[in-house]
This record gives C-alpha cells, sequence and structure tokens, in this order.
C-alpha cells in the first residue's frame, strides 16, 4: 500500500466518494425532488453529512490502530476538509437560505438560540483546522502544537451532536445514536492515550529500601 | 361575474410585504424557485388529484384567497408520528389505516352522547369548503381547502351539560394500523384538547375532506380537526373520541414537553418557541420566508383571550 499510484488511486476514490452526496443534492434540487420543503431538506441532509464526516475522521485513527493500517491516516486529511465543506453548505443554506443575509438577524440568533450558538462554534472552530490542514503548516507549528491543535475537532464533534439533538422536537433517537458513535471513538482515544502513559508509583515501589 | 369592491378585501388578501418589496428579487432568483417551489397546478386541477371519493361541498366566506398549496406537497408533507417520524412516513405507510368501520365516541359532559358510525355522525350537516391557512409550530405553513362542517354544530347537538368547560380529543392507537406508535416519541394516543368556547367557535372544523374529496389517510382520515389559529399540532388526526370536561385535558405535546408546546399555543409571532422564533414562516412552495401573523391572521378570535396573558398561556 506504499506505491504512489495506489495512494492516488484511494485517494481519488474517496474524494468521489465523499463528493457524491453534494452531487446528490444537487442533483435532486434542480430535479424538485427534495420534497414540499426543499430548503428544510437540503439543511437536514448537509447538516448530517458534516457529522458523518466528522465522525469518520474520528475514526481513522483509532482504525489505523487497530489494523496496522498506516495509510489510512493519507484519507484523514481529505475526510476532514470534506467535514469542513458540507459544514460550509450547512452554514450557508441558513445564512442565505434561511436568514438571507440578514446580518442582524444572525448575530441574535447565534447568542439567543443555544442550538444555534452551539452549532456556529462547531463550524467556526473548524476554520482553524481546514487552513492548517497542509504539511507546510506541520512543519511551520511543529508535530505537538499541531497535534493540540487539531484536538479542536473533538469540540466540534461533541458541538455538532448537541446541536443536533437541541433542535429535534422529539425525535431524539437521530441525534443520540451519533452521539453514542462519537463518544466511542472519542473513548477508544481516551483509552489509548491512558494505556500510554507510564506508571509512577510502580517505579517507587521498586526502590531499595 | 362578481366585481369586487373595496370593502370585499380583507388584509388576509394584501400581498405581504416581505413578498411585495421583493418582488424584483423575487424575480431574479426565479430559476431557484423552480428548484425551491414544487409543481403548482391550478386549484381545479389540484382538485382532482388524490384519485380519492369526491365530496360534495358550498363555498363559505370564511374562505383565504391565497394561493392554495399544491396537493402534492399538502398530502406528502406530514407530520403523524403514529406513521413514523419523518414528513414523506405519513404518505408512504398510512396505507394500513382502515377508515372504515370508523366510530366515534362522544361522552363525558353531555346529555345526548353515544357511540356514533362516523357515516351517520356527518350525515346530518351541510359540508362547507374552507381555504384556512395552517401553521406548523416547527416554522412552515400551507393553505389547504379544507372539507367539514363546525364543530360547534355537533357539539349543540350532543347538549353539552353546565360541567362542560373543555373538549378532549383522542386520535386512534393502534400498532397493528400504525407502525410508529410501537415508538414511544410521544404518549399514545395523541390527545389535544380545546376551552369550550374555542370548539364552538365558527372557525373551528370538524373536517372530512380537502381539495374536494376524502381526506387522505396521512392526513387524517377520516375525521380530523381544523383550528387555523392555533399551531397545527392542535388540529388533531383520526378522532376516535370526542369527551366534554370539567378540567382542562392533557395534550400530547403539552405532556412531551410542558414549557415548549402550552396548552393554547395560539399562533403568535411575538411568543417563541424556547429553542427558535416564531416571528417568520416558511409558506411551502415559497422561496423567501414570511412574516408570522398574529393568530394565524384570523383576528376574530383575539376576543376569547382579551385580558389573558399570552406569553403565560402560550
Amino acid at each position: 500500500m506504499n506505491s504512489k499510484r495506489q495512494r492516488f488511486l484511494i485517494k481519488s476514490v474517496v474524494f468521489l466518494i465523499a463528493l457524491s452526496p453534494a452531487c446528490w443534492l444537487a442533483y435532486a434540487a434542480f430535479t424538485e425532488n427534495l420534497g414540499a420543503n426543499p430548503i428544510q431538506a437540503i439543511t437536514w441532509e448537509t447538516g448530517v453529512w458534516t457529522l458523518r464526516f466528522v465522525a469518520a475522521t474520528l475514526a481513522i485513527t483509532p482504525l489505523r490502530r487497530l489494523t496496522g493500517w498506516n495509510w489510512l491516516i493519507k484519507c484523514r486529511r481529505m475526510l476532514g476538509l470534506f467535514a469542513f465543506f458540507y459544514g460550509t453548505l450547512h452554514f450557508f443554506t441558513w445564512s442565505w437560505l434561511d436568514q438571507f443575509f440578514d446580518w442582524n438577524g444572525m448575530v441574535k440568533d447565534v447568542l439567543k438560540r443555544p442550538y444555534i450558538t452551539v452549532g456556529f462554534t462547531a463550524f467556526v472552530l473548524m476554520i482553524p483546522l481546514a487552513l492548517t490542514s497542509t504539511t507546510g503548516w506541520i512543519r511551520r507549528l511543529g508535530g505537538k502544537r499541531w497535534n493540540r491543535l487539531h484536538q479542536l475537532i473533538y469540540v466540534t464533534a461533541i458541538l455538532g451532536v448537541i446541536h443536533y439533538y437541541w433542535l429535534v422536537k422529539a425525535d431524539t433517537q437521530r441525534p443520540i445514536r451519533y452521539g453514542v458513535i462519537i463518544g466511542i471513538l472519542l473513548l477508544a482515544r481516551l483509552v489509548y492515550t491512558m494505556r500510554q502513559k507510564p506508571a509512577p508509583a510502580r517505579a517507587a515501589i521498586v526502590q531499595p529500601s | 361575474m362578481r366585481i369586487r369592491k373595496a370593502n370585499d378585501l380583507k388584509w388576509s388578501d394584501v400581498t405581504p410585504k416581505a413578498l411585495y418589496v421583493n418582488r424584483r428579487q423575487f424575480l431574479a432568483v426565479a430559476p431557484f424557485m423552480a428548484a425551491a417551489a414544487a409543481e403548482a397546478l391550478s386549484p381545479d386541477e389540484a382538485r382532482a388529484q388524490g384519485g380519492l371519493p369526491k365530496l360534495d361541498a358550498k363555498k363559505s366566506p370564511l374562505s383565504t384567497t391565497e394561493p392554495m398549496t399544491p396537493y402534492k406537497s399538502v398530502t406528502t408533507y406530514n407530520n403523524y408520528y403514529e406513521f413514523g417520524i419523518d414528513k414523506g412516513d405519513p404518505a408512504e405507510y398510512a396505507k394500513s389505516l382502515k377508515t372504515r368501520p370508523w366510530t366515534v365516541t362522544i361522552d363525558g359532559a353531555v346529555k345526548a352522547g353515544g357511540k356514533f358510525a362516523i357515516d351517520d355522525l356527518i350525515k346530518p350537516y351541510q359540508l362547507e369548503e374552507r381555504i384556512y391557512r395552517h401553521r406548523c409550530v416547527e416554522g412552515w405553513s400551507i393553505v389547504v381547502p379544507w372539507i367539514g362542517f363546525p364543530l360547534g354544530d355537533l357539539l349543540k347537538k350532543v347538549q353539552p351539560t353546565e360541567k362542560a368547560k373543555f373538549v378532549e380529543f383522542t386520535t386512534l392507537n393502534d400498532a397493528s394500523q400504525m407502525p410508529g406508535v410501537r415508538r414511544p416519541v410521544l404518549n399514545w394516543p395523541y390527545t389535544e384538547g380545546l376551552r369550550l368556547d374555542e370548539a364552538m367557535h365558527r372557525l373551528t372544523l370538524l373536517t372530512v375532506g380537502l381539495y374536494g374529496e376524502v381526506l387522505p389517510n396521512q392526513n387524517g382520515a377520516p375525521l380530523r380537526l381544523v383550528v387555523p389559529w392555533k399551531y397545527g399540532f392542535k388540529s388533531i388526526k383520526s378522532i376516535v373520541r370526542i369527551r366534554l370536561v370539567e378540567s382542562q385535558p392533557h395534550t400530547a405535546w403539552n405532556d412531551s414537553a410542558p414549557q415548549e408546546y402550552g396548552f393554547y399555543s395560539n399562533v403568535n409571532p411575538t411568543v417563541d418557541h424556547p429553542r427558535w422564533s416564531q416571528a417568520t414562516e416558511r409558506r411551502i412552495g415559497d422561496f423567501f420566508k414570511r412574516k408570522t401573523l398574529m393568530f394565524n391572521g384570523y383576528d376574530e378570535v383575539a376576543s376569547m383571550y382579551g385580558g389573558m396573558d399570552l406569553k403565560k398561556n402560550f
């Protein structure tokens, strides 16, 4: 799985698959196949795809650790950028088709409606991640600082689930499902990190008296 | 041809200011409108759409002259959780609903109640077509040509006693016909209620049809309520019981989230849902949003709430 050609092939396939929901959505919109409230349908679809790609991005590292497939990391940046792409579409659907760029109204909403506050925050936190997604930036910031910054994706993921949970009327099953999946993915990382820590107490006991 | 004079026009005829002011943007985004709007048929074309039994109904002066929402949208975009929680679920799954035989029980504080077969129940009444605005609490709205008769006429017939202060309604709750009730999304059976004066109001319609035909299952066949000045969830569907009671009845959404869905739930742009604004709405088929009207534009109901704090009694 190391040849340049194989990497290009894998990335192209992932790219096309990741783009297909947006293509389908655009096609459905123009052929009037989104039902009676197409703007609401677009809002919902772009929202869940953002969540799905955030989850997919979070799944890469646990999967890599489980399988030893290091090439998976090559896909992580693309998946993360697609999460940002769908998040941007979702944000623009709201700011344009719902709010008609009424900046005053939007600021009021972000401040007044908690589900919009967390949604907006989740989106804004993705911006520095998208901007620093290149290898150039890993070099510029240094691996450790870059990793720290990109841990913001954990916050985005959690806020995204809360955003979804707070906007449904009564059917909390779907947001809870995403919460469970993202919870498991974050837990997997936590467990791994805890396993990596040395045990200082043991070293002390071993000291001869 | 009846030539309309100036004093024939009502406030509901006035083009919403947002639409009028934005009419040029409206035209500029016409290509998007094609994508955003469902196909609009003329009212007469739309009337022949469902292939369901036709109903004869006289026209009513209480109808709005606003453009009606296309039949396809009205019958495929529904909240009817007994058949699934997605908007398209009722149209897909409500075929399993058996609307005959159908018995409606009228009991409680009445002198002439009983169990009635639905056809016997509605036979004495002249059906009217009422074109009403219908506003969902979620922030979208439609205009529907309902067919029914005033609930008040039925209530007068069953002779409520002095104990009757409220009317409670109950929807069918049958897991074998309604796949959605297996999930406790709401406490089944779905119940709703009105104060007696609201129930007796001439706008409150006991409804059996729409667009010139019998109600499709997903719209609450064979008998539903339409209370046009309240949020749509109060217009309870597939009624099996009407009970006159002394104290305020439990209602499904109020039980589910009392701080979000009140007993009255009058359409009110000044009282927000705790999580979202109620100041504007998306009229299905429109690209731009419009301002929500107090009491959904049915100002004649205001006198029932004189002196009431509508922020407290939301």
